[in-house]
């Protein structure tokens, strides 16, 4: 069950590779075969001021012997490496849950930076098991022999924490041994150094004897295969990297820095040697139009960006739906309006992606429903693009983008060998039976056409002014976008089918709506659970499910986006629950939330 | 379709060419038909690129790829396209408002990065498309719909514009001298990298005559210097006068006195030449700067095909159930 899994969070200053140790832990258990989901949350500032709140990184894993869901809500293991990281994230300790502190960075100035006092710590002792741990002289003192400065010595810190949480989940050392030794070659004496400081952390943590075995987790049974961990951004770039190799066609990747997609950027320009090329270009707008040129070009293309960089492609979209060539948009939704909480999550996009163009440009929108999720997406956002002609939009954000789960590595015997039926008509808009134009490229004889943002007219496309062929133009190509539903795979009702109530949500939220079921299911409450990834055009068999259940709770961070959607489109009594703090959702406030709008309706019944 | 010699035909397309009478984008259209015979490339070879504004049309009436873009964003578009196929010639066609004024930041990466395009920025001081409004080019004091009372800010100069944004090329032509347009054409596309050409055009509807004063075939020997490389800057009816450079300024002298050389490799030279004013000086026509730069462009070559897919996914550590 969900309740089995640990849930530990590692904080601290920005600075203090907070990340590093949490990346080694959920790599660690995972090659043990545990389940895990993992969360990092960085910092807004890229160098706040050391000690602050602003200043906290935090690093949240979750591990199980079964699968689950989320990266967690509630911490069974909290490692707080000063004030600032503590006053942060002790709320969310479970009562008799283990605190480890770094009592060398707990004097009066470290309170003080963290606008806080010691008297936080008062009595938690009562509620919690506390390790405090003197964590820089022991450090320290473990490299004591090596010939490092007190400022060198000190890095080593995030290494000994490694160690003392490793012991406290019986997981073994070899694996950060072997990273050590790998990421830092250049440097010997820092490999020593690293290496000391980690079997240091694990020895001390040993001769502690702290009751371990509520930390120690079991295997899980998976789908027999070879698997590895994935961000949604590696599912994003492994994607990209496919569709090159697979189709034999480069792939230009296009996107202006931003918060939190610029990571998509970074994974895609280790990609060069698969024909995966990265323009960083000069604005949003010069991203997107970049990728209407390669797609003119022959190649395929995909931009990445969130939130503000959304709005700024939408004039582009616009030629891209009336030029119809194909591409991949992925936005890594994030908190706004404007620049809102930039590293914070949420699902608010959800309309501009749908209908945030001026005139009538319908395109294709998908949502990854999990970190691995992110590759079968952007895979299937390709796809249609090239099927169909048009460009997509993928939706993920910025809690998928950084997430991590264990991912099925592909059978290469699965990866089919696609060539793109390039050149099928002379005429670049004659169309085909999914009413697809032909792709034509530059350089072929014969083929010469002139594309453009002006309306069309004909299988040659030339440009037109008549009133009545725009009516039609219109038409066909939204009647293009809505024949995409043929391509769908029917729609699974997860949980309990019978139930009275259909829980509905899309994209990111899967793993927290599941564990809700579930949790519900326990509380004797049945409930049926409907995750939709496409969502335009809509699922052919979404109406027929909406009319199976007598409520419909529609669970999404946003104001109610998707619910309108459903009201407008099937007139049904759907509800909403919402949340819009830049936070994934958790199983206890969905839980409540569905109760309250079950209670709800049931006074209003009586009433 | 591969021909040895092409001839104009091969590049007109069957459209039927729809700007006001008297424009003087008739005049540059002509000079690019006539020229791309001469350069040896079958027409599918050739593409181009256009944002919006009256030129924006051209590539309808050209019998190669064309792609009618958006307002500012044909540079943008022509970036990725060219970046990805470095095979085909791509030119863009621009105008003042379009690669000046809503573009003008795809205008200066572009040509920073030395993106292998030919950049036409047809310039003719207005708005035409959208009937009459001042442009950024537009010099202080002309009377449109938008400044009834005179424009009041202070004009770009696109040429210097070019050079200080690193262009590796950079040229001056006027549409009423189709013969100098041509061979600037030539050069730009000779040129290895980012060819930008500034093409003062006559809008006979909304800015008639602007360039009239050195523009028209009569008043062209007084008033505009044709820059040869390595040739004095020669300029008046019987080529009497000509441009030197006195310490840092330039001085019109008699053209026997001069001993300025054209050296378009010169970039302080260009800058200069490039802040002369009429009447006070002729305008210098032709090639302004020229170097050579790395071209920005992508390798078609691809090193790892599918069956190097399954170490990519094992970058990270992999584990067996």
């Amino acid at each position: 069950m969900e309740q089995d899994a640990i849930v530990i969070r590692l904080t601290g200053d920005s600075g203090d590779g907070v990340q590093l140790v949490g990346e080694q832990l959920t790599i660690t258990a995972a090659l043990t075969g545990k389940a895990v989901q993992t969360l990092p949350d960085f910092p807004a500032e890229i160098r706040a001021p050391a000690g602050t709140v602003a200043g906290v990184s935090g690093f949240q894993l979750a591990m199980a012997e079964h699968a689950i869901f989320t990266a967690g809500e509630e911490l069974d293991v909290l490692v707080a490496l000063n004030p600032a990281a503590l006053k942060q994230a002790l709320s969310y300790l479970k009562s008799g849950g283990l605190l480890i502190l770094n009592e060398d960075n707990m004097d009066e100035k470290d309170w003080e930076k963290a606008k806080s006092s010691a008297q936080l710590l008062q009595g938690a002792s009562e509620y919690y098991q506390v390790l405090s741990l003197p964590l820089i002289t022991n450090t320290l003192a473990a490299l004591a022999e090596l010939e490092l400065t007190h400022a060198q010595a000190k890095k080593s810190k995030n290494f000994y924490v490694l160690g003392v949480v490793l012991w406290l989940f019986d997981l073994p050392l070899e694996n950060s041994y072997a990273f050590i030794t790998k990421k830092f070659q250049a440097n010997e004496q820092i490999v020593k150094a690293n290496s000391l400081a980690l079997r240091a952390g694990y020895d001390y943590a040993m001769t502690l004897e702290l009751a371990r075995s509520r930390y120690i987790v079991g295997g899980l049974t998976r789908d027999a295969g070879e698997y590895r961990q994935l961000t949604g951004v590696e599912g994003v770039a492994m994607a990209v990297a496919t569709m090159a190799a697979t189709t034999g066609v480069q792939v230009l990747v296009s996107g202006y820095p931003i918060t939190p997609s610029s990571a998509i950027l970074q994974e895609c320009a280790k990609l060069a040697d698969f024909g995966v090329h990265l323009l960083q270009a000069e604005d949003e707008i010069a991203a997107l139009c970049a990728c209407l040129g390669a797609a003119f070009g022959g190649r395929l293309a995909l931009t990445c960006t969130s939130g503000p960089g959304m709005s700024l492609k939408s004039e582009g979209l616009g030629l891209a739906v009336v030029s119809e060539l194909p591409l991949v948009l992925v936005d890594v939704q994030r908190a706004g309006a404007s620049t809102g909480l930039p590293t914070k999550t949420g699902q608010c996009d959800l309309q501009q992606a749908l209908y945030g163009r001026h005139g009538e440009a319908p395109l294709p929108v998908f949502a990854a429903k999990s970190p691995a999720d992110c590759f079968n997406t952007v895979l299937q956002a390709f796809t249609i693009a090239i099927k169909y002609m048009t460009p997509v939009i993928v939706l993920l954000d910025a809690y998928l983008a950084n997430a991590a789960e264990p991912w099925q590595i592909p059978e290469l015997a699965d990866l089919h060998s696609t060539p793109i039926d390039f050149n099928r008509s002379a005429l670049p808009f004659k169309r085909d039976d999914n009413l697809a134009r032909s792709w034509n490229v530059p350089g072929t004889p014969g083929f010469i056409h002139q594309l453009g943002g002006l309306e069309k007219q004909g299988d040659a496309g030339s440009v037109s002014y008549d009133a009545d062929n725009h009516q039609q133009m219109v038409n066909t190509r939204a009647q293009k976008v809505a024949g995409i539903a043929r391509e769908y795979a029917p729609l699974i009702i997860d949980g309990n089918s019978t139930a009275e109530i259909l829980l509905v949500g899309w994209g990111s939220t899967y793993g927290a709506l599941k564990s809700a079921v579930n949790q519900c299911a326990l509380d004797g409450l049945a409930i049926a659970l409907l995750h939709i990834r496409e969502l335009n055009p809509l699922p052919h068999d979404l109406r027929e499910h909406l009319r199976a259940y007598a409520h419909i709770l529609v669970a999404e961070l946003n104001s109610g986006q998707f619910c309108q959607v459903l009201r407008a489109k099937y007139l049904v009594n759907a509800r909403s629950i919402t949340q819009c703090n830049g936070l994934p959702f958790t199983t206890s406030y969905l839980v409540s939330a569905i109760k309250a709008e079950m209670s709800h309706a049931k006074d209003c019944l009586s009433a | 379709m591969q021909k040895t010699a092409y001839q104009r035909e091969d590049f007109t397309s069957a459209a039927e060419v729809r700007w006001c009478p008297g424009c003087g984008d008739y005049a540059i259209l002509a000079a690019i038909q006539k020229i791309l015979p001469e350069l040896g490339l079958a027409p599918e070879q050739h593409v181009f690129v256009s944002g919006i504004g009256c030129a924006g049309r051209l590539p309808y009436y050209m019998n190669t790829y064309g792609f009618h873009t958006i307002h500012g964003r044909a540079l943008a578009i022509a970036t990725g396209l060219k970046t990805m196929r470095d095979d085909l010639c791509v030119w863009v066609v621009t105008g003042d408002g379009d690669a000046l004024s809503i573009g003008g930041n795809h205008l200066l990466h572009c040509l920073r990065r030395n993106v292998n395009i030919k950049i036409l920025l047809i310039n003719n001081q207005v708005y035409g498309l959208t009937k009459g409004q001042f442009s950024p080019t537009s010099p202080i004091g002309q009377v449109t719909k938008t400044s009834p009372h005179g424009v009041t800010t202070q004009a770009i100069n696109p040429l210097l514009l070019a050079l200080a944004a690193g262009a590796s090329f950079v040229a001056r032509a006027v549409d009423k001298d189709p013969a100098q347009l041509s061979v600037v054409l030539k050069q730009a596309y000779e040129h290895q990298g980012c060819a930008f050409i500034e093409i003062y055009q006559d809008c006979n509807i909304f800015n008639h005559g602007a360039f009239d004063g050195f523009a028209l075939k009569g008043n062209r020997a007084a008033n505009t210097v044709l820059l040869r490389a390595t040739e004095p800057l020669i300029f008046g009816a019987d080529n009497e006068s000509a441009l030197d450079l006195v310490g840092q300024q330039v001085k019109c002298v008699p053209s026997e006195q001069a001993t300025l050389r054209h050296e378009p490799n010169n970039f302080d030279t260009a800058l200069t030449l490039a802040q002369l004013r009429f009447p006070e000086f002729p305008v210098p026509l032709g090639v302004y700067y020229q170097a050579e730069r790395p071209i920005f462009n992508f390798s078609p070559d691809v090193k790892r095909t599918i069956n190097d897919l399954p170490a990519l996914y094992r970058a990270r550590a992999s584990w067996q159930v």
